[in-house]
This record gives C-alpha cells, structure tokens and sequence, in this order.
C-alpha cells in the first residue's frame, strides 16, 4: 500500500442497543483519493457505523481518528466541521425551504441583527450547483423538485464544506441511469481531490465500478477489507451471509394445482399498467424489480389497498371486485406488506392481539372477545413458526425484525388464506432468521398455499422462487420459469434492456 | 446505576403513577382535613365529578382511537339547553331522546368529516366548538333557557334523585364507565379502535375500516355528552348558553392525567375515571384545607405536566430530554 | 409540478380573495340589509374595524412562528389576562408612588416582563420534559389562569390613568396609536420571519426536525426563544388593549387560544409546522374581524358569527386537503 495516512481511522468500535450488539469492534480505515466501499446485509450494522461516523451516534468503546488524530465526534455539525459529511439514505430535506436554505441549514451565513446574508447564500449555493450542472437554482423550493434532483441537493450539502470524507448511503436507490453517471463523475471529481469516499451500497455492479477496495460487516462484527481489483461478487457473497450460496432452488413444482390467482390486464393509474399473470396452489411466484417498478403496487392492488384503473381479478376462477383490505380478506388475501413497522404491525400492542386483528370479529362469546381462543391461536403459530417472545404480553416493537415478521406472518396464516402475498419478507431481518423464513415460505407452498413473494434481492427470489415476474416502468417484462432464469437475464429484464428472442 | 434505579422506579410509576399519586392525595388530605375522608363527603365529590366523568368517558374512545374533540363542552351547552326546551315543548319523555338524538347527530358530523373525510381533529374539533356555540345561541336566541314549572316535572330526577341511597348522577356515571369499559376492553370494537389508534395505517391492512372506527368514537363522545347534558339540566332545571364552556379542556386534562396518549393507542376508562376523580377530589381537598378554588388550576397543572413527563421519561429511560 | 405551484399560489391568496369577498358581500348586502344607516365600507369604520383586531392579531403574530416551528401555545389567555392585572396594578404600587406619570413605563416594563417570563416557562418545560407542546400548554392554561385569580380572586383589577388613557387612545397621523402597534409588530415579525436565521430555522424544524437537528440547530433553545416572542407579543396585546380601558376580569382572555389557532390556520399556517406566513395570518385575523362586524352590520347576531367562522375553518382545512391530494399515490385507507 502506499504510504498515505489515512484521512480517517476507526478502532476497535463497539456500540450496543439494549439487547443488541449493533457494532462489535468494527475497524476500518479510509484513505485520500479512494473509493471504500461498506457491504453487508441489512441490519449487519452499516448504518449503525456511519451514524457513528457522523456524530448521530457515540460509540461505547473505541476510538475516531481524523487525520491521524483522536477526535470525538458529538453532533453531526462537529463532524461536518471536521470535514466527514453524511449524505443521507433517506432525504433529509425540508421541502418547504429553498434549495440554498437546505444546503446550508443550521448554517445559513448571517449579517448584523441575526439577517441572513441571501446574497452570499444564494451565490455559492449557485456556484455548488454549477459545478454539479443541476438545471435548477439556489432559490428553487426543494418540494418542487423531482426525487433525484432532492438527491442532488443531498449531495451538494456534501460540497459546502472542505470534505475530507464523503459518505454516500445507499446513493443510487432512487436515481436514473443518467443521473447515476453524474454521480459518479461527482464522485471521482472528489476521488482526485484527494477526498476518501465511503460508498454502501447493495449494488455488486456500481460497487465493482467505483470502489478502489471493499469491506464487509456481518452481525455486526467486521469481516475484511479486500481490493475490488482481488476479488469477485462470490467472495464478497460468502463473507457477508457467511456461506457461499448454492442456489438452492427446491425442485421444480409441479404447479399441477389449480389456478388460485389470475391477473388480467391489472392498471392502476401510471403506477402500473397491463399486468396480467398466474398463481397455482402450491406455488411460490417472485415479483423481481427495482424499487419503483409497481411490485408493491400491483400488491396492494389486489389486497385493496389501491383502486385498479381497469382489468380483472380471479380468485379460484372466480371474478371478485376487492375495494377494500376488508373485501380481499373476506375472499382469502393476504398480505404481509413491505413496511413490517409501518404498515405490519401496531408496534404498541401486544403479540397476541396483533396476530388475531384481522379476524378478531369472529373471535367472539356472545359479543365479547374471546381471549381463550385468540390464546390457541398465539400459541399455535408461536410454535409453529418457532416465535422467541416470553409470552403473549409481549409489547410487539419489543421484538427482533425476525420474530416481528414472524408475528405478521402468523397473524395472516392464522387466517387460512387462498393467496399470502409476501412483500420484502426479509427486509431489515438479521441472517439466521432470513433463511428460516425463506425456509417457511416454501414449506407453506408444499402445503398447498399459493404464494407472491415481492423483493430486491436477487439471492431470495432465486431461493424462494417457482416463477419470476420482472417488472420494469410498471409493466411485467417476461415471466421466468425457474429453469431457464439466469441472473444476468433477470439484471436486464428489471433494467429495461431484456430482449426475450435474444435470450432464448 | 442510578440510572437504572430510575427507570425501574419510573417503570413503577407510569405504570401505576396515577393510582400511587391519586392515593397519596387521598391520605394528605385526610391528614389535614379529617372531614375530608366522611362518606358524605366524598360522596359529594363523586356526584360533583360526574358531568365531568361522563364526558371524560367519551373522549377517551376518541383519544385512543388517535384524535381530539375540543368541542364537547360547547356540545354540552347545545345538549342543556336543547333538552331543556324541548321538556316544555314535547315533554320530557320525548324531549329526552329528540336531544340525544340532535346532539349525536353533531357527533356523526364530526366523525365523517375526521373520519371518513380524514381532516385534522383539532381543528375540526375546534370549528365545531365554535359552530355549536352559535348553533346554541341561535337555538335559544341568547337568552336563558328554564322549565317552567320546577316543581311539577320528575326531570330532576337524573340530576337530584337516589335510588337505593345513591344519587343518580353517580349511578350514571358508574353505569356508563361500567358498560364502556366493557366495549373498550372486552369487545371486538375496543380491540380496533386501540389499533387504529396505536397505528390506522396497519390497522388498514389488516382490514379494519378505520373511518367507520374514528366514526363510532365520535359517535359514542357525543352520547356521553348527551348524558352530560342531561344530567347538567335536571340537576338545574335551568341554564345559561355557555353552561360547558371550557370543560372540554378539563375532560382532556382528565383523559391526559389517567394516562392515555394523545398519539392514541392507549389509554382505559378506569384510568380516566381517575383522572377525574383526581381532579374532583384535588378541587374538594384543597377547599377543605382552606384554599380557594383556584389553587386546584395551579395543582391540576403541576401534576399533569409531571404525570405526563415521568410517563414518557420512565419510556425513553432519561429524565431530561436529550434534545440539545 | 405546475399544478403544485399553482395550488400554492392559491392557496397563499386564498385568504386575500376570501377578504375581498367579504368587503364585496358587506358592502353590498349592507345597502339592502343593514339597519344602521352608516356605509359598512366607509374609512372610518374599517380604520375601527382594524382598531378591534389589533389584540388578537398581536398575538396571532406569535402563534404564527410558534406554529411554522410545529409547536403550539393554548396559554395565551392567562398571560394576556395577568400581564394586564400586572401592569395596571403596578401602578398603584406604593413604591413607585414617587413616579408621577414616569410609572407608565415602568408599568408597561412589568408586563412584558411578566409576558417573557411566562412565555419562557412554558418553552423551557416543552424543551427540557420532552412533554408535547400541545399539553404542556393545556397545563399552564390551567396553571396560568390560578395564577391570575390568585392575584385579586374574583374581583376585577382596575386602575385608570388617565395620561395612559390619553396615550392609549392617542393617533398620531391620524392613525390610532394601537393600529401603529400592531403594524410595528408586524413588520418585526415579517423580518424576523423573512429574512433572520432564527425565522429560516424556525421554518426548517416544523418542516423536518431531524434534518434540522442533524444539521446542527439548537432545537430546544429556538423553541424557548419563540415561547420568549409569543410571551412578548402577548405583553405588548395586553398593555396596549388595558391602558385604554383600565380594568381587568379574572375570566378576560378565555378562548383567545382557540380564536388565535382559528385565525392562523386560516392564513393558511400548516398545522403540523413548516409552513406559514406573517402576512397570511395579518388576513386571517382581518377576515375573523370582518366576518364579526359584516355579520353585525347586516343584523346577524354572534351566534351566526360563531357558526359561520367554525363552519369555515372546517371548509379551509377540506379544500387545503383537497388542494395538497398526492392524487394515486395515496393508500386507500
């Protein structure tokens, strides 16, 4: 390695959360110029150690070196001072303010009398966004701009201040093909600068793009720092799920039973349109694309959750009209939904009442609940699905990711359904419960449950998976069979570019 | 360690917080005033307490359900005068149920407009105390409202009567929580409206029709009110327009002090009940130590602002805020 | 992305084209309707009709960054009620005895004091506790109001001075002394609101506070500053309304907060904080006023004031959600 000092250093980093162990000691060391990339499955403590980074979090034990030197990071301004700017996965913008207020927020220039000096302001905010060639101005309010250009704005904040670390969270998520290449070029603007970039990403593509070298945390602890030019997506694979990953495809299912599910020319406004598509008893179909491509959409369609613009649903060859949740459930839907907090549970609630919500009508001894049977209920899908909670009490946002989609999940088996949709089942779920849930999922198939599982993750779809639906700009690109998909037809059938005659 | 010895003692208290303070009260007001804990007069305290209980009840559905009604109190003066009137023109016995009737149709107004048209319920809320307040005046053309012949109507009996020794205000009161807290606790209802409550988006998916839900809580409110109403015009056989005015926010102090969040989702009637209990006795102790009446503002306030700060200081185990 | 910009437009002259409604209404309907003979649109009644808008727009002033910030204050009422008591019993005070009319400012210094102190309670409970705005403020209401009935229990407090009367009732150029009151705080407040880093930050808490917090600003001293202001402003309300009249109720002041809150929203401040505006507000309070007089010109009582006003606030909270639809993104629900 060259003899460079590193423009920061971290050692021996602990930081727990009661009950978990968020970073057991991470070390990691960024250098001027490069391009580190930060890997790991969701919950494998990335963002635990960023917000660390950023002066969000204080670490328990270890120590932050900046420039060679001890530093404690206590707010995110600290950090910002000492050149480590945050670029948020999430936007954190205030969409009623102007570009240039965002930009500078918490350090708007001032005249006398506590004035903000606008001139100075919009000038440099101007100047920023002319290096970046945005196509709109420091005086543009941020709730009038599209989602990348407020990632734009994000990414400014970042060029406000003589950086010495950049950190770009998950930067690409909500970007087009086009603007990603700005980015990049951002990216290596800062790179020969001198600036060291921390990237995470889920990626493989643009990590093996941009990154001059590579490290991956795992549960928390950190597993290796490897030169993207020594290694390959395999081995990055193995380190961060700690196994190599056979694609344990199940056998082939027969599919011989009976249509439970057909789609006919599903459209819902421009959130997707013309989507048609079958699911068997007993079998398992992936909906695969990128966030944004009308996966969830068309989910929540069925489950009545959106009103279709036109086309028809069949359940058991039978046309229903589902206008709302109550209606699908009513004709055996379910659906464990993308956003297990939001959307999943009522996190203040105990673990038995959650389970027994949808059908909690007909639990009933002469009007009243009947706790004795909401009881077998829990208790039944607690062992069944192997729920770790001490008992039925339990306040829901308690428990771990896993056992809390567990508890979703047993809420809607519990209901018997003809169709389970599953969205993001393992989304924010720690290694060990992700496969037992994979694991589930196809036991729940081979009796007989025909099943939609939505997610990004190619390794899960694959698993899990009979028939692949990709889905781009809202519209199904080609059905897989699990025998003749391939990860490189998938990449491109979600990004647009699939030819099916090609392929074939 | 201290640390931890806090959480544990403030887990204790926002558990049991307003039992433990409500029984303190008690035993210092029994200390000092030994008339204090005579049966007559803490009975005095209840049937003073009842208006205001009543109403409590109400809200508590609308507030675990995750909103606010700030126009109870003038939908009480709608109720007092209404029923009033309505005892000389249609007699009490349809008077009665003509005014539960107009009163819950106010409910229903408020509860498809938050509910089902999803508006903001403060300042629905605050509109409609507003509203009603005109509604009121316009009803009775500003004047006072009185039945004629005090002393020929059985009317008073819901505000002045006994039955089997106890007065009937008390026994309305003690009914209605009784077979409220069985809806909120026991029944299938209860169960949604805590959900939609502690979250409507994920009660939405599980099928629950939050509008319907958020409808009936309001519903419920104002028939409770109604009952206010009722019992406010028979124990006075006359009113003023603006009778309610301002207990809408001594029933959210109450609902506040019994534990319930303003975010929904949690909250029982027993512990409203409590809560008002608690403000009736504080009003009656502090007068019987020899305090004027506006001491129990001063008191009322220092222990809501604390129940409400131990509560969620004992949840994010910090006493202090850490916002810098 | 037009339309949203057009929909803003809108919505921020909503409340301009709404007043001039009302003028055109009045105007008209008072030719046919009123029973006085005194023109509704003539100078010297709309110069009065300002003139009674004057204590509650003062005060709106401060609710509205309170709420642009995304908290609220509902103890309002008792402040204005015991900066008044304050002031006015002052003056009587045997140790200033000596003053002669040099009292008045030492007057008016108490209540403002007794303004920003009250103001600051409130805003340092809120940031130290953690306890929500919106009940930390039902509580001093409460507590606020004991504090006033403390003072005098249920007796009036009254004091006329008549040199405090003759300032009060004063108007140089012509223009009442409280209507220049009032346009003063105003401008303050529009500057402060406009153009100093504390109104900007003010905005970008209520907007998003994390952000705001990750972004360095002092979250909890900003927000004891604005309960500072609104407790300032709320002083300034009092004393300019009591030196005119000279005496103070024990009661005066009950649902201020809820006429404020009306106003504020509908000058169009977002509830849940930022967004608002200083000159939005100035109109809602000008159309609750007008609202008041125009119903009164054309022999409507209070009662149909107070059913029209609700009524309307809920119609402006129907049409701001109408307005700010996401269209087909939003969950049924």
């Amino acid at each position: 390695m060259s003899a460079q000092a590193p423009v920061l250093e971290l050692k021996d980093i602990v930081k727990t959360f009661p009950g978990v162990i968020a970073l057991d000691h991470v070390s990691l060391d960024i250098l001027p110029g490069e391009v580190h990339a930060l890997m790991g499955e969701n919950g494998a403590g990335k963002s635990t150690l960023m917000k660390v980074l950023g002066g969000i979090y204080q670490p328990d034990e270890g120590d932050i070196l900046v420039a060679g030197e001890k530093t404690i990071l206590r707010t995110p301004l600290e950090a910002k001072g000492k050149g480590i700017v945050f670029i948020h996965q999430e936007l954190s913008l205030a969409e009623e303010l102007s570009v240039a207020e965002n930009i500078y927020m918490g350090e708007l220039p001032r005249k006398s009398l506590g004035r903000v000096d606008w001139s100075k302001l919009f000038s440099d905010v101007d100047e920023i966004l002319g290096r970046l060639n945005c196509n709109f101005n420091a005086q543009t309010i941020v709730g009038d701009l599209s989602i990348a250009n407020q990632q734009m704005v994000e990414i400014a904040r970042a060029l406000t201040v003589e950086a010495t670390t950049v950190i770009f969270d998950e930067p690409t998520a909500s970007l087009t093909d086009a603007e990603k290449v700005v980015l990049f070029d951002i990216i290596e603007d800062l790179k020969s600068r001198g600036v060291g970039i921390v990237y995470i990403s889920h990626r493989m593509e643009e990590i093996f793009k941009i990154s001059d070298r590579i490290s991956v945390l795992r549960d928390g602890e950190y597993r290796g720092t490897l030169k993207a030019s020594d290694t390959n997506q395999d081995e990055l694979t193995q380190l961060m799920i700690g196994r190599s990953l056979e694609h344990t495809r199940p056998d082939l299912s027969q599919s011989n039973g009976d249509v439970a599910l057909e789609v006919k020319g599903l459209s819902c406004g421009k959130l997707f349109h013309d989507v048609s598509f079958k699911v068997h008893a007993g079998e398992v179909v992936g909906f695969y694309g990128l966030v944004g491509a009308g996966r969830t959409e068309v989910a929540e369609t069925i489950f009545g959750m959106r009103n279709k613009s036109s086309g028809e649903i069949f359940l058991n060859g039978e046309k229903v009209e589902i206008n709302s949740p109550a209606d699908a459930i009513a004709h055996g839907i379910s659906l464990v939904p993308e956003d297990r907090k939001g959307q999943g549970l009522v996190l203040g609630m105990n673990c038995r009442d959650n389970m027994t919500l949808p059908q909690i009508d007909d639990l009933t001894v002469s009007g009243l609940t009947a706790p004795q049977s909401e009881q077998e209920i829990f208790k039944k899908y607690r062992d069944q699905l192997e729920i770790k909670t001490p008992n039925w009490k339990q306040t829901v946002g308690n428990l771990s990711g896993g056992n809390q989609q567990k508890i979703v999940i047993g809420k809607w088996l519990s209901m018997h359904p003809n169709l389970l949709i599953v969205d993001e089942p393992t989304r924010g779920i720690d290694v060990g419960s992700k496969s037992e849930i994979h694991n589930l999922i196809r036991e729940l198939a081979g009796q007989g449950y025909a099943i939609i599982v939505i997610s990004s993750e190619m390794p899960e779809i694959l698993s899990v998976s009979d028939k692949i639906v990709a889905m781009f700009h809202g519209e199904i690109v080609h059905t897989f069979t699990s025998s003749n998909v391939t990860e490189d037809k998938l990449v491109q059938a979600i990004s647009g570019i699939y030819e099916p005659e090609n392929a074939a | 360690m201290a640390q931890s010895h806090l959480k544990a003692v403030g887990e204790i208290l926002a558990k049991h917080g307003i039992l433990v303070a409500f029984i303190l009260f008690m035993i210092a007001f029994a200390l000092l005033n030994p008339r204090f804990i005579n049966s007559d007069n803490l009975l005095g305290v209840v049937r003073s307490s009842a208006i205001l209980g009543v109403m409590a009840i109400g809200v508590t559905f609308v507030v675990v359900s995750g909103n606010l009604d700030l126009s109870v109190g003038s939908m009480m003066s709608f109720s007092t005068i209404v029923v009033l009137d309505l005892h000389d023109k249609l007699g009490p016995l349809l008077g009665i149920p003509a005014m539960f009737a107009m009163t819950m149709a106010l409910g229903a107004l408020i509860g498809f407009l938050v509910g089902y048209l999803k508006l903001n319920s403060l300042i629905v809320t605050l509109g409609m105390l507003s509203a009603i307040h005109g509604l009121t005046l316009t009803y009775s053309g500003g004047k006072n409202m009185d039945i004629a012949d005090k002393d020929g109507t059985w009317f008073g009996f819901f505000g002045q009567g006994e039955l089997l020794g106890v007065p009937v205000p008390i026994l309305m009161f003690a009914l209605l929580a009784a077979g409220l807290t069985l809806v909120l606790s026991k029944t299938p209802f209860g169960r949604k409206v805590y959900a939609v409550g502690g979250n409507g988006v994920a009660a939405t998916f599980s099928g629950i029709p939050r509008a319907r839900i958020v409808f009936y809580c309001y519903l419920i409110s104002s028939f409770c009110v109604a009952m206010a109403g009722l019992i406010q015009a028979s124990r006075s056989l006359g009113s003023q327009n603006t009778v309610g005015q301002g207990l809408e926010l001594q029933v959210l102090a109450a609902v506040i002090l019994g534990g319930a969040s303003l975010l929904g989702g949690s909250g029982t009637i027993f512990k409203t009940v409590i809560g008002v209990l608690i403000l009736g006795f504080i009003q009656n102790g502090l007068l019987l130590v020899g305090l004027e009446f506006y001491v129990q503002y001063i008191v009322t306030w220092v222990i809501i602002i604390l129940a409400v700060w131990l509560d969620i200081a004992a949840k994010r185990g910090q006493l202090w805020s850490p916002i810098a | 992305m037009k339309n949203t910009n057009l929909a803003k437009r809108l919505q921020d002259s909503a409340i301009w084209i709404f007043i001039a409604l009302e003028l055109a209404f009045f105007g008209i309907a008072g030719e046919f309707l009123s029973l006085s003979d005194g023109n509704f649109l003539a100078p010297d009644n709309m110069l009065l009709l300002i003139k009674q808008t004057v204590p509650l727009g003062i005060i709106a002033l401060g609710m509205t960054i309170i709420m642009i910030n995304g908290n609220i204050d509902l103890s309002v009422g008792p402040i204005f009620a015991l900066c008044a008591i304050v002031m006015l019993d002052s003056m009587t005070w045997p140790i200033f005895a000596g003053l002669g009319d040099g009292v008045i400012v030492i007057a008016w210094a108490l209540a403002i004091l007794v303004g920003v102190v009250l103001g600051a309670i409130n805003g340092f409970i809120v940031w130290k506790t953690g306890v929500d705005a919106f009940i930390v403020t039902l509580g001093s209401m409460l507590g606020y109001r004991g504090l006033v009935f403390l003072y005098n229990g249920e007796q009036p407090t009254y004091h006329l001075n008549w040199t405090l009367v003759d300032i009060a009732e004063s108007a140089p150029l012509g223009i009442p002394l409280p209507i220049l009151i009032f346009a003063g705080c105003i401008l303050f407040t529009w500057w402060l609101t406009k153009r100093t880093v504390h109104g900007r930050n003010a905005f970008a808490i209520g907007d998003n506070r994390t952000a705001a917090v990750n972004a360095g600003i002092r979250v909890g001293p900003h927000m004891v500053w604005n309960y500072v202001l609104i407790g300032l402003l709320v002083a300034i309300s009092s004393a300019t309304f009591y030196s005119a009249s000279g005496s103070v109720n024990p009661n005066d002041g009950m649902l201020y907060e809820l006429w404020i809150i009306t106003a504020v929203v509908l000058g169009g401040t977002k509830l849940t904080g930022g967004r608002g505006s200083i000159i939005g507000t100035v109109g809602g309070v000008i159309a609750i006023q007008l609202m008041r007089k125009g119903l009164g010109h054309i022999g409507a009582d209070t009662a149909m004031v107070n059913l029209v006003i609700g009524s309307i606030l809920i119609v402006v909270l129907y049409l701001d959600r109408q307005l700010n639809r996401k269209g087909e993104e939003e969950l049924n629900s």
